[in-house]
């Protein structure tokens, strides 16, 4: 169980991270993002780069009660983010704009809507994507 | 700056998105056909008496455990209403002739197990309260 304002508020720096490698089409920011993303999927959202600074700096200025929350469910959304954020920086290194443009768009629009209204990615995706699986 | 319009785009139909979600979220409405038909053996217990509130979850589902505790805790003051929990992924062939696309939906079950009211999202207590009380009646 782990503090659920801590995945939302690593969503919204994921956020203004997208936004930023949007407008800068800079492979080092997409790179930067799909490193925190990769450690989010495969050791955990806690184990993240973006946990670490709000452990450090922003849980510490916040109410000492809190809702908990599964690791699973956020664990889930990293690993989606991961998978958009390889397409985009396949795109940038090669050049392939459309490609950056419209991946990097789906991590935002997923990215904002779980910072701003809390929204469960797994909830939504894995069921559909398990029975489109075993068909 | 040529994707600023994209962004702001995005973002206007994120949060669009979002409030519909939330809107729609939890609601519990009522099936007036195609209602479907649940047999205590499909799901691994008995119906209740009265009925049966049968919520589906998942692994990847925070609002699971929330609309666990909240229908249970309401089940409570009704004995002769049982709360079932199933793992949508091991039962997917129950999910898809219910049509279960997400996690967590919850059926609302007369006695002889006919869905009379589906909620997708995580229920509110009142909510729930107000259908139990609809359901005693049909």
């Amino acid at each position: 169980m782990i503090d659920a304002r801590g995945p939302r508020w690593s969503a919204g720096l994921t956020s203004i991270v997208l936004i930023i490698a949007l407008i800068t089409r800079s492979p080092i920011v997409i790179a930067l993002q799909l490193v925190q993303f990769g450690i989010g999927a495969f050791a955990g959202p806690p184990n993240s780069p973006y946990a670490w600074l709000y452990k450090r700096f922003v849980q510490p200025r916040l109410s000492k009660t809190f809702d908990s929350e599964d690791v699973r469910p956020p664990q889930f959304a990293q690993l989606v983010g991961f998978l958009f954020a390889l397409f985009a920086i396949v795109g940038a290194l090669t050049h392939t704009w459309p490609l950056f443009t419209i991946a990097t768009s789906f991590a935002l629009f997923a990215a904002f809507l779980n910072s701003a209204f809390g929204y469960c990615l797994g909830c939504k995706m894995y069921l559909l994507g398990v029975r489109l699986r075993r068909g | 700056m040529r994707s600023l319009p994209l962004i702001v785009v995005l973002l206007a139909l994120a949060s669009a998105y979002g409030f519909w979600d939330k809107k729609r979220s939890g609601k519990i409405n009522v099936k007036a056909d195609d209602r479907h038909l649940v047999r205590s053996s499909e799901i691994g217990s008995d119906l209740g008496e009265h009925a049966t509130i049968l919520q589906f979850s998942s692994a990847f589902c925070t609002p699971c455990r929330a609309t666990r505790s909240t229908l249970s805790s309401v089940v409570s003051h009704y004995p002769k209403i049982r709360h079932v929990e199933v793992d949508a992924e091991s039962n997917l062939e129950l999910v898809r002739r219910l049509d279960i696309r997400q996690t967590p939906t919850t059926l609302f079950l007369n006695a002889e197990g006919k869905e009379i009211a589906r909620a997708v999202g995580a229920p509110k207590r009142d909510q729930v309260v107000n259908a139990i009380e609809n359901l005693a009646r049909v």
